[in-house]
């Protein structure tokens, strides 16, 4: 067999010894800069309030070198807000990307795997019924959420399960659980007092209002062992996006590989819920954002994290400052990632049509 | 019966039986595939084929009996090992839009590679080799998407010849092509083969199948009913009895194999005309 003497231009590596990574520059520099983004507005989300602290003042204190008063209101009262937005972000992010790597279809969120469905139900059940109360008292709202959706998690995945998980098989699945939580959620909320709805309905939006640093840290804990365990498996994802068939021609045992991911996605998404509430759109919007900006064919699982963060962070920002009434986050990302989605399906309809 | 048959065979399977749900597909069949030919399967729809090639590509794992890859059961060894002796192309792979042929090609070489060692100098050579060999370097850096049918084929084999293995299977690599572009796909599997490559392959079009296999697998309802050099093997009255194929067998004018004429029941003329050979 004959080789042409001339290669055609490949990939440059990453090579340290016998460790090896492609070089990407444009994606490797996209996401720098979205990490510098996400950073700055996190400082400016610090900086705003009743009260603004110039940006400098807040890079002093972040360094531990900032004055007492900017400390206690840094430190006290704006940063767990903050951080828990970008956890709930970041997490909301990664979320979207590895559902829609497995699902194969742009469309699905991590709604679609039960958790915000079953989140809320559970909420809601909280709030408004008489018993709840008692539940919601002893453990906290976002507790019996998180335990809620977590639960319907499992049940919507242990109902996809056949031999395997097949992903389409888990968006019919979860599509229809998701729509029997929904008709739950509306009929507590028809039966309950007028005033425990208006609550509901509050955190029904999702929101980042009086945050504290025990949820904070538990939050940041249970995120940062799962984007461990993320980012080492996702790396046997590639050959998935060319189809089952392909990735075990490639050595990849995708079922087991599939199955931890997913549950990483049910995880990260209820690791958001608990923080933050049912925020919506983060999870579809950011991975394609993402997938956008570094020209990647298939949704970047770190950098759609850190879009999330900025999406989200930046939501907040927006409906602290711009819009009147102190509007909860969720309302934001509804308004960004409505139009979206509609974009995203008249986009599929046209490449169905052409 | 042949030479072919005496080589020790790196691949083969025995007394296997698969089936999905309470359908037998393949019951206790035996088969043993020739190293360094091209070995084709062929048979009428649903006798089989693809059941046999996943089987023996451990996509599908027997009910019962066993597939051996280099002496040892198949369903022992490490998905990942298996990988690195045996590539694969199956019917109908995704390529996300906007994938590049380079980034295609090279995932060819997952099995090779961990997390830390993800694009090493071998990596980049094989995959530029890979690239050559099927021609399709000139559109490395073109995403998959925009190539023809026929290019995009060469694509998906450059991916499977990137695993560096030379024992590759090939589920109806000509599918969905016309003729020119088959010929051009199935004359690069030629090519692979010339180079040292044990091929086992699924094809719809028997003519092809004739004129570029030195082994044939005739499979009918989930047994093998033939299998030998394709002018031992290809005779009108096997047509009849496993395709239901009325045809005349001649000499191909053009190469040293058999021809299939199928007969239908239009457009013959008289029995005398008939008689070409």
């Amino acid at each position: 067999m004959t080789i042409a003497p001339e290669t055609p231009e490949m990939h440059r590596g990453l090579r340290v010894g016998g460790w090896s990574w492609v070089w990407r520059p444009w994606p490797v520099l996209v996401t720098v800069v979205l990490a510098a983004l996400t950073f700055l507005i996190f400082c400016v989300s610090i900086a705003v309030g009743d009260f603004t602290i110039e940006l400098p003042a807040v890079f002093r204190t972040l360094i531990g070198q900032g004055e007492r008063v900017d400390e206690f209101v840094i430190m006290d009262l704006r940063m767990p807000r903050s951080l828990v937005g970008l956890i709930a972000g970041v997490a909301l992010g990664i979320s979207g990307a590895l559902t829609q790597s497995i699902a194969r279809n742009a469309l699905a969120s991590p709604d679609v795997l039960g958790i915000t469905g079953g989140a809320s139900a559970t909420a809601v059940f909280i709030v408004t019924a008489g018993g709840g109360a008692a539940i919601g008292g002893a453990v906290g709202l976002s507790t019996a959420a998180l335990t809620g959706g977590l639960l319907t998690g499992f049940l919507v995945y242990f109902m996809a399960w056949k031999k395997g998980i097949d992903g389409f098989r888990l968006i019919l699945i979860g599509v229809s659980v998701n729509a029997v939580m929904q008709a739950l959620t509306t009929w507590l909320l028809v039966l309950a007092d007028i005033r425990d709805v208006a609550r509901a309905q509050r955190w029904l939006v999702g929101s980042l209002d009086s945050r504290s640093w025990t949820e904070v840290w538990a939050s940041l804990w249970i995120m940062a062992a799962l984007v461990v365990v993320v980012l080492v498996v996702a790396f046997q994802m590639q050959p998935m996006h060319f189809g089952d068939d392909v990735a075990a021609g490639l050595g990849v045992r995708y079922s087991a590989v599939r199955a931890v991911l997913l549950l990483c996605a049910v995880l990260l998404a209820g690791v958001a819920v608990s923080a933050a509430g049912p925020v919506p759109f983060v999870a579809l919007v950011a991975p394609q954002i993402t997938m956008r900006l570094l020209r990647s064919p298939v949704p970047p699982v770190m950098a759609s994290g850190l879009f999330g963060a900025l999406l989200l962070i930046g939501s907040d920002l927006i409906a602290r400052t711009l819009l009147p009434n102190d509007l909860p986050v969720g309302v934001v990302t509804a308004i960004i990632g409505g139009p979206f989605l509609v974009y995203l399906l008249v986009r599929s309809n046209l490449r169905r049509a052409a | 019966m042949t030479a072919l048959r005496n080589d020790a065979a790196r691949l083969g399977a025995e007394g296997v039986t698969v089936g999905y749900a309470d359908r037998v597909v393949l019951d206790n069949l035996d088969v043993a595939i020739p190293t360094g030919v091209i070995t084709t399967v062929i048979g009428p729809n649903g006798c089989g084929k693809s059941t046999l090639l996943r089987t023996l590509s451990r996509l599908l794992k027997p009910r019962q009996g066993t597939v051996l890859l280099d002496g040892g059961d198949i369903a022992r060894l490490k998905t990942k090992d298996v990988a690195k002796r045996m590539g694969l192309l199956p019917q109908t792979p995704i390529a996300p839009e906007g994938l590049t042929v380079a980034d295609l090609v090279a995932r060819g070489r997952h099995p090779h590679q961990s997390w830390v060692r993800q694009w090493s100098s071998d990596d980049a050579d094989v995959v530029a080799r890979a690239l050559h060999m099927t021609g399709v370097a000139d559109l490395a850096h073109r995403p998959v998407d925009s190539l023809s049918g026929g290019q995009r084929q060469r694509v998906w084999i450059s991916m499977t010849l990137a695993q560096g293995t030379d024992l590759l299977l090939l589920d109806e690599p000509t599918t969905y092509l016309d003729l020119a572009h088959a010929i051009d796909v199935i004359d690069l599997v030629d090519d692979l083969h010339e180079g040292g490559c044990t091929i086992v392959m699924v094809l719809h079009d028997l003519n092809l199948a004739v004129r570029y296999s030195d082994n044939l697998i005739v499979m009918k309802s989930g047994s093998i009913v033939a299998q030998g050099h394709p002018s031992e093997v290809i005779t009108s009255e096997l047509l009849l009895d496993t395709f239901g194929l009325q045809a005349k067998v001649i000499d191909d004018p053009v190469s040293e194999r058999p021809l299939i004429v199928p007969i239908g029941r239009t457009h013959v003329v008289s029995k005398s005309d008939q008689d070409l050979s």
